[in-house]
């Protein structure tokens, strides 16, 4: 086990780390969009005509998931599993681990509550369509701490990189 | 009882309150000349559907049915209605031992929207198979069809189901997880409790009949109600004026509907912060709560309309609007 680790435990911390990006922001997308799918298939079994705009509330949370996957291309190209074969330290691979936890956690926790968030509003619009922009604007608000922790984790990323 | 999400339901819910009669539809249908007008009125609302209700009584059963149909649609598990349903099948049991006793066929006394299915409990009645009936029902049938036998005293016998019917929903109280619930059934209790209280201390009943009449509620002191209520109704309002339904002394003033009135508009000021619960059932029990006062509403205008009795009475007897 310590000769596979001191062989390959940059790799498998680095891969751990894109794991670890796109399991945990995606299950909070998959949280928040089936949250919020539930409820605009409830308001689209009332009035059908509000499918494009309880649609834009169900897709708010899938962009941490997103976010999750552009976080582990980033990691899986620098160490070398997509595109060229590059050679990457114990350290290295720790470091690309702990650059991705910032997405991965703030991606589950952001998501599932932007869901709660979107499933307010959806009944906001199912009441009163014409407040859809204020009604937008509240689950949105929650994105802005999923997009802080996709900034700090590409500038780690970018930061290991130039190390 | 698990808790369950009601994310699905909320979202229908929120746009079905949308189609609930403001206290501006009220107005004008109270300034409407006739029924007619009335009935054309509701109908542009939505009210009766695509179907051919012309009469006020099917207009109105409609909604009703309508609405049972549509809370069983959108829960998955229909008993978290029973606390309210379970009303109508202590009335579906007196009805069933009251045309048993004169035999006499129920026609449409029974009232269909209940837990235990209405022609059950008439069948099981008639046969004198109460084991037939669930365990709620089962002992209060037998008891209050042996007490009307041997006494042929009705009003004792309908007290007999109205407590057990009391006691009940009291028992149910402890069987959900929702506050609005438990707060929905202690209320149906202690205005029950409020209602017997006022009746016995004005038909002058016995301390005893009153105590046995009574039932038990966690905001009210009985022992203290029934001394009260036997010494006469100026010691009830007495007595309700140091618990938190002081606030009801006014309107049991006025008249035992006044009082009505404000229980039910007590339940919707309760009810109404749970229009923004986005996952509970609050706003689903909001919801019921407010159609059922919305149909009491317009059973009250249409009578009205058609007895040609005063709109300012009618506006008096009106239900705060939960929208």
């Amino acid at each position: 086990m310590s000769d596979f680790l001191a062989n390959n435990g940059g790799v498998f911390f680095a891969l751990l780390g894109a794991a670890f990006a796109t399991f945990f922001a995606g299950i909070g997308s998959a949280i928040g969009v089936g949250k919020a799918g539930i409820a605009a298939a409830g308001v689209l079994s009332e009035d059908p005509s509000k499918f494009g705009k309880v649609l834009i509330f169900q897709l708010l949370p899938a962009t941490q998931g997103i976010y999750g996957l552009l976080v582990a291309f980033l990691i899986m190209s620098n160490i070398g599993i997509i595109g060229d074969p590059v050679e990457i330290t114990g350290l290295q691979g720790l470091l690309y681990f702990a650059a991705s936890l910032p997405i991965a956690f703030s991606g589950l926790f952001s998501a599932i509550h932007q869901g709660n968030c979107s499933v307010a509003a959806i009944g906001t619009v199912a009441k009163k369509e014409d407040q859809m922009g204020k009604a937008l604007i509240l689950p949105a608000m929650v994105e802005t701490y999923a997009i802080l922790a996709l900034l700090i984790s590409i500038l780690a990323i970018f930061g290991i990189n130039a190390m | 009882m698990a808790q369950t999400d009601y994310t699905y339901a909320v979202a229908r819910i929120r746009f079905k309150e949308t189609a609930l009669l403001s206290d501006s539809d009220y107005d004008i249908l109270l300034s409407a000349s006739d029924a007619q007008t009335c009935i054309r009125n509701l109908k542009d609302k939505g009210w009766g559907g695509n179907a051919e209700n012309d009469s006020a009584e099917d207009l109105i059963s409609f909604e009703e049915n309508n609405l049972w149909s549509f809370m069983t649609e959108i829960v998955q598990d229909k008993s978290i209605f029973n606390f309210i349903l379970v009303k109508n099948d202590f009335h579906n049991l007196k009805v069933a031992i009251k045309c048993v006793t004169r035999d006499v066929k129920p026609d449409d006394m029974l009232i269909q929207n209940a837990v235990t299915s209405p022609e059950l409990v008439f069948d099981a009645v008639s046969k004198r198979e109460y084991q037939r009936l669930p365990e709620y029902l089962s002992e209060t049938a037998r008891y209050a069809m042996s007490t009307l036998l041997s006494t042929s005293d009705g009003q004792l016998c309908d007290m007999i189901v109205d407590r057990m019917c009391l006691s009940h929903i009291f028992h149910l109280k402890e069987i959900y997880d929702s506050d609005i619930i438990k707060l929905f059934c202690e209320l149906t209790v202690a205005s029950s409790d409020i209602k017997i209280a006022v009746r016995c201390a004005k038909t002058k009943k016995s301390l005893d009949f009153i105590k046995k009449a009574l039932v038990p509620c966690d905001s009210l002191n009985i022992e203290k109600l029934a001394q009260s209520a036997s010494s006469g109704y100026d010691s009830i309002i007495e007595y309700l004026s140091t618990t938190e339904y002081k606030s009801a002394v006014n309107a049991l003033n006025d008249s035992m509907s006044a009082f009505e009135k404000w229980c039910d508009d007590y339940m919707t000021e309760i009810l109404k912060p749970q229009k923004w619960e986005p996952f509970s059932i609050g706003p689903v029990i909001g919801y019921l709560v407010a159609k059922q006062n919305e149909i009491k509403a317009v059973r009250m205008i249409l009578s009205a309309k058609i007895n040609h009795i005063d709109d300012l009475l009618i506006r008096e007897r009106l239900r705060k609007s939960y929208v």
